[in-house]
């Protein structure tokens, strides 16, 4: 989101889901959607229907690259010399959009200069992958008429996050599938309200309508409406959250819908911060690890059956969302929760319905202005910008930059030369196995949401390893091992799986109760968007001391 | 695809046999793989890929069949459910040789019940032998045709079958591939160098004015063409007896490309096998038939789909492909018309309903040989979603004759049953009655003829003053079909033929549309309580019954074989049921 932010302006997926279908060449690039983005990918599979070239670039050979016309296999953290590599080819094979590079971008002699080292043979040195595999994904989406790249967490969750989405949304500029129907760049969320989280300014910087938080005229309409001043003043994401803990400079936490005591990489130290707080509230559905560690939990209602409001997905689709149960008990609505405590603090707030909460935002919204309750409702859902009650919504965004009149083109969108930045947890004699984590298809993230739920797929947490590691370790399939990383170790059953080369070994962190994953992982952060480089471990491989004396029968 | 190909493992035979057959899987390495559209393209690879694996190991095993899966990223349980669908192919064990013993209409009568039952419990553990439907030798009844897995695969028809040659069969005598005897009895243009020339040789169908008609079609140009076969009146000969010219001139019509060229040489209606003799005499004239066909529809590839129980015309459509294209007949260049146009032959696995001219479609394609919905029609879309002709061998050599300036008056009959001469009668048509036919072939007194095969109908001696054209054997409740006139004498078992008949439906139903699939088996119940004197609720009732079922069967299967599988039984129904008044002195009991 912040790259696409800092590119374009608006934190969000520049097409919609639906577009997907209309693409001739459609890349996904760190996502395995097959498994953790199964609806989008029925749009994906409707796009090979129609007769769509996919192609699939992840470390993993995963069932979403089973469906890839090509999949290109790099390794972990080296997005960016594949993309420069792309990039290269696209200038040499001529595949660049000229006109609109001039018109609507700025930069590009910048960039060309930084891309120009990577040649095919050096990003095949670099990456591993095939110098003919990545002419070829350069030449597919440089001569398509439309073309969509889609990104996941294998891009974000490193410490340079921001550089590789950087790095995508160049090849983006330079060919122009942005801002026209069926070319555009779609970071897949893996939540249904990730977007809406963000556009209704829970993030650091910004204010309902993904606004501007530091700029003073954006924050006047907000001070008027609620009648007292609004410091412009960035706070903390969620890993500077963690090192102001550690600094003692945060001190009560007030934690809403989120696990860290068991998500957050290297978790050891999270559930020590936590633990160590003066303070601790979790609102939550379910008694989590984190809110076991709190010294007031307040029960929330599940927002999406027990409660009012809309959601907003990544097609920026903001949807209503009705109750359909009571709540159980005690808990109560996380805005009946908030209103209560604004109230015990002095603020003197009534109790709003869901629709008044809504008004309140499109009234400093300005994206959200034209979305009524009536109009979401009758339409089934609208994507923003929605300005006005008359203003029928386009289905991708930044159809700006295409525009003949320059004041109506507005900002041009800059490209970033970004460079090659390795994996910070780095491989060597000690740790020479690359461990990287992700979901499962069954499952989801820590487990909370899906683990109460019975999946014929589901096997409990294990390590995915290649034949030829589990050979030249003497890992048997089902075999206890310890993987152990520079911060701690667990122990896991092996599982030996086609897809992972060798150096390559795969978790997913939906078992914390059983393997605690993120005790291996890093929290080498991005500063700017705040996510750990979950994607990227160094791990040595053990055959337990347990399992090798089960061996001998 | 995300595959889930199971555990079981090749062996190196059949990844031999495959590598022949559909050839490596695509590149997949620790970083880079292919697949997607180039794999799924691979589909129509999948009959050919079952049939390397059933010729080299003499059967279908999980390992063999997930090798192919992987290579063709095809999902297992699709693969299967086409293996299972051909009778051809085994997906358990069994002996690598195979003696599949035709025990259908007319080698029912010359005494294959008997051959099988002697056998029946004493194959050796090395050989096994199968019932099968008709095999398209029935001018020499009884027929076998023997397969025998392994690096040389044998596959040979034998006609003429008795003891002691099954015998042989049985204790490992590899019969020699087999020229058919003589087989042509009546001679016009479309056979006129069946038994004459060499069916090997380009320079001899050259010598005997092969290749003329070619010729006449690039001066004539497809337009010319298209007049010329519409002058003709040339009515498909695979049974519909649509006109060739239509059909032709709307696929030529067509905006959409590629256009496609099928030949239906699945000739599997039991008492069938003028198209096998056509293929196995004069192969030369369908692969000049189908290239005339190409030129003026605008096809640049044709397949020639070939019943698998025809190993002799494979070999012999192979290598007259092969000579047409040394000979520049196929290729980039055909003929020096600048036009493109190749073919290939693709091998059925014993299924009937894979004549069906869309069942052919998916058959080729790689998916189970079930029968589409029309429309779209096969003109608009047929294989591979591109408008096709889709012809029969006899229709696209009778074509071919017209091209030749020899009009489109002969017809090809396969005559067989009891009579003298049985074999390929080429008669004017019109202008000859089955009564001459009959005459001609040395028929002795019959109590019936079957006309169109299975699914035609029984004619009776009163009967055979029929004039032999499509609309005048329409007339007498009949249809003339694929040309089968199979004679039964007095002493053949009619109730026994209906049943056989009715249990050639069941089997054969490919069990799609629920009133063949349930019609079909109501109906050989219907036979069994009759045969038992059994019937339920009276015999006028199980009459009724039947007339119900072949209504619903006729309206609402969608396509012929559910439409037409009550037809022949129903033609003799009454004999059955002891209401017959029409030739009482043939009627025998049916116990």
């Amino acid at each position: 989101m912040v790259g696409l932010a800092t590119v374009f302006g608006a934190g969000g997926g520049t097409s919609s889901y639906r577009e997907v279908e209309e693409a001739e060449v459609v890349v996904l690039w760190g996502s395995n959607a097959r498994e953790a983005h199964p609806i989008f990918f029925h749009r994906v599979l409707q796009a090979v229907r129609n007769g769509a070239r996919l192609f699939v670039v992840d470390p993993r050979r995963t069932a979403t690259a089973a469906w890839a016309d090509r999949w290109l296999g790099l390794d972990v953290g080296t997005d960016i010399p594949l993309a420069n590599a792309v990039g290269r080819e696209l200038v040499h094979a001529g595949l660049i959009h000229e006109q609109f590079v001039a018109s609507a971008t700025t930069g590009f002699e910048a960039w060309v200069e930084s891309v120009e080292p990577w040649t095919l043979d050096r990003a095949e040195a670099v990456t591993g992958v095939p110098a003919d595999a990545i002419a070829e994904l350069a030449h597919a989406y440089g001569r398509a008429q439309r073309a969509q790249l889609c990104w996941t967490l294998g891009i974000t969750e490193h410490h340079n996050a921001v550089d590789n989405v950087l790095s995508l949304i160049n090849l983006a500029l330079a060919t122009g599938h942005v801002g026209r129907l069926g070319s555009g760049l779609s970071p897949l969320r893996g939540q249904n309200n990730v977007q809406g989280g963000g556009d209704m300014g829970a993030i650091p910087n910004r204010l309902p309508g993904f606004q501007d938080l530091t700029d003073p005229a954006v924050r006047a309409p907000f001070e008027v409406a609620w009648g007292r001043p609004v410091r412009g003043t960035v706070g903390r994401h969620l890993t500077a959250m963690f090192d102001a803990m550690e600094h003692g400079a945060l001190r009560a936490l007030y934690v809403m819908g989120e696990n860290p005591a068991d998500s957050e990489a290297d978790v050891g130290r999270a559930r020590r911060l936590l633990a160590g707080l003066d303070h601790l509230v979790v609102q939550d559905l379910f008694l989590t690890r984190t809110a076991e560690l709190a010294d007031v939990v307040l029960p929330a209602a599940a927002a999406w059956c027990e409660d009012d409001g809309t959601v907003t997905n990544s097609e920026r689709r903001v949807q209503r969302v009705r109750a359909a149960l009571s709540p159980p008990g005690d808990t109560k609505p996380d805005r009946w929760i908030l209103t209560e405590i604004a109230n015990r603090l002095g603020a003197g707030w009534v109790h709003g319905t869901a629709e008044q909460v809504w008004d309140d935002v499109r009234a400093l919204s300005p994206m959200h202005r034209g979305m009524s309750y009536a109009r979401l409702e009758a339409a089934g859902g609208l994507q923003w910008p929605c300005p006005s009650d008359t203003e029928e919504p386009v289905s991708f965004l930044h159809g700006r930059l295409w525009a003949a009149d320059p004041a109506e083109r507005g900002h041009p969108a800059p490209f970033h030369a970004v460079d090659h930045d390795p994996p910070v947890d780095g491989l060597d004699a000690e740790f020479p196995l690359r461990l990287t984590t992700g979901r499962r298809l069954d499952s989801y993230n820590t487990g909370v949401q899906t683990g109460a739920l019975s999946s014929p797929l589901r096997r409990g947490e294990e390590l995915e390893m290649g034949a030829a590691d589990a050979r030249v370790l003497g890992v048997r399939d089902g075999d206890e091992v310890v993987v152990t990383s520079r911060r701690g170790s667990v122990t896991v059953p092996a599982r030996i799986v086609p897809g992972l080369r060798p150096g390559l070994v795969f978790l997913t962190f939906h078992f914390p109760d059983q393997v605690d994953v993120n005790l291996l992982t890093i929290d080498a952060t991005d500063p700017r968007s705040g996510t750990a480089e979950f994607k990227a471990t160094a791990v040595r491989v053990d055959v337990s001391a347990g399992a090798r004396g089960g061996a001998a029968d | 695809m995300d595959l889930h190909l199971g555990d079981a493992v090749a062996s190196a035979a059949e990844r031999a046999a495959l590598d022949d057959a559909v050839g490596p899987a695509l590149l997949a390495t620790d970083r880079t793989a292919v697949g997607g559209r180039a794999a799924r393209s691979r589909r129509s690879l999948l009959l050919g890929g079952l049939w390397a694996l059933q010729r080299r190991v003499g059967w279908i095993s999980p390992g063999g069949l997930r090798e192919l899966c992987e290579r063709l990223s095809v999902p297992p349980a699709e693969a299967y459910g086409v293996a299972s669908f051909y009778d051809l192919f085994a997906l358990e064990a069994r002996p690598a040789g195979v003696v599949h013993v035709c025990d259908d209409l007319a080698c029912r009568r010359a005494g294959a019940e008997d051959l099988l039952t002697a056998v029946s419990g004493h194959e050796p553990a090395d050989r096994s032998v199968h019932r099968a439907p008709c095999l398209g030798r029935c001018e020499a009844a009884p027929a076998a045709l023997v397969i025998h897995a392994g690096e040389r695969p044998v596959e040979v028809s034998v006609g003429g079958l008795d003891a002691s040659a099954l015998a042989g069969l049985l204790a490992g005598v590899v019969p020699s591939p087999d020229e058919p005897g003589p087989v042509v009895r009546s001679r016009g243009p479309m056979l006129a160098r069946v038994g004459v020339i060499d069916p090997t040789s380009l320079a001899e169908y050259r010598a005997a004015g092969g290749y003329e008609a070619l010729r006449r079609a690039i001066e004539l140009g497809p337009q010319g063409v298209l007049d010329t076969l519409a002058g003709s009146g040339l009515a498909g000969r695979g049974g519909a007896a649509f006109p060739t010219a239509r059909k032709w001139a709307a696929v030529a019509g067509q905006p959409a490309t590629p256009h496609h060229l099928v030949c239906n040489a699945d000739e599997s209606e039991p008492g069938t096998f003028k198209d096998r003799v056509l293929c196995e005499g004069d192969p030369f004239s369908v692969v000049e038939a189908m290239t005339i066909a190409a030129l003026t529809t605008g096809c640049e590839h044709g397949w020639i789909y070939l019943r698998g129980e025809y190993p002799l015309a494979r070999n012999r459509l192979a290598g007259a492909i092969e000579a047409a294209r040394q000979a520049g007949l196929l290729g980039d260049d055909v003929a020096g018309s600048g036009r493109r146009f190749d073919l290939e032959v693709v091998v059925g696995a014993g299924a009937y309903i894979c004549g069906e001219e869309t069942a052919i479609f998916n058959s080729i394609e790689g998916y189970r040989g079930e029968p589409r919905n029309k429309p779209p029609f096969p003109v608009e879309s047929g294989l591979f979603g591109c408008p096709t002709v889709v012809n029969n061998v006899e229709t696209l050599a009778a074509a071919r004759v017209v091209l030749d300036g020899g009009g489109a008056a002969t017809k090809l009959l396969c005559v067989s049953g009891a009579l003298e001469r049985p074999g390929v009668y080429e008669v004017p048509m019109p202008g000859t009655t089955l009564a001459q036919v009959l005459e001609q072939a040395g028929a002795g007194p019959l109590q019936a003829v079957l006309v169109g095969g299975a699914a035609g109908t029984f004619l009776r001696p009163d009967a055979f003053g029929v004039e032999l054209t499509v609309d005048a054997v329409r007339r007498v409740g009949g249809t003339l079909g694929s040309g089968v006139v199979l004679a039964f004498g007095v002493d053949d078992d009619l109730g026994d033929l209906a049943r056989r008949i009715a249990r050639f439906f069941r089997h054969e139903s490919c069990g799609q549309c629920v009133p063949c699939r349930v019609g079909t088996q109501r109906q050989v119940e219907l036979l069994d309580r009759l045969a038992a004197g059994r019937p339920l609720g009276g015999v006028a009732q199980e009459r009724a019954l039947h007339r119900d079922l072949a209504q619903v069967m006729a309206d609402a299967s969608i396509c012929g074989l559910g439409q037409a599988a009550a037809a022949a039984v129903a033609s003799v129904l009454d004999e059955l049921t002891g209401a017959g008044e029409r030739n009482p002195g043939g009627r025998r009991d049916l116990r």
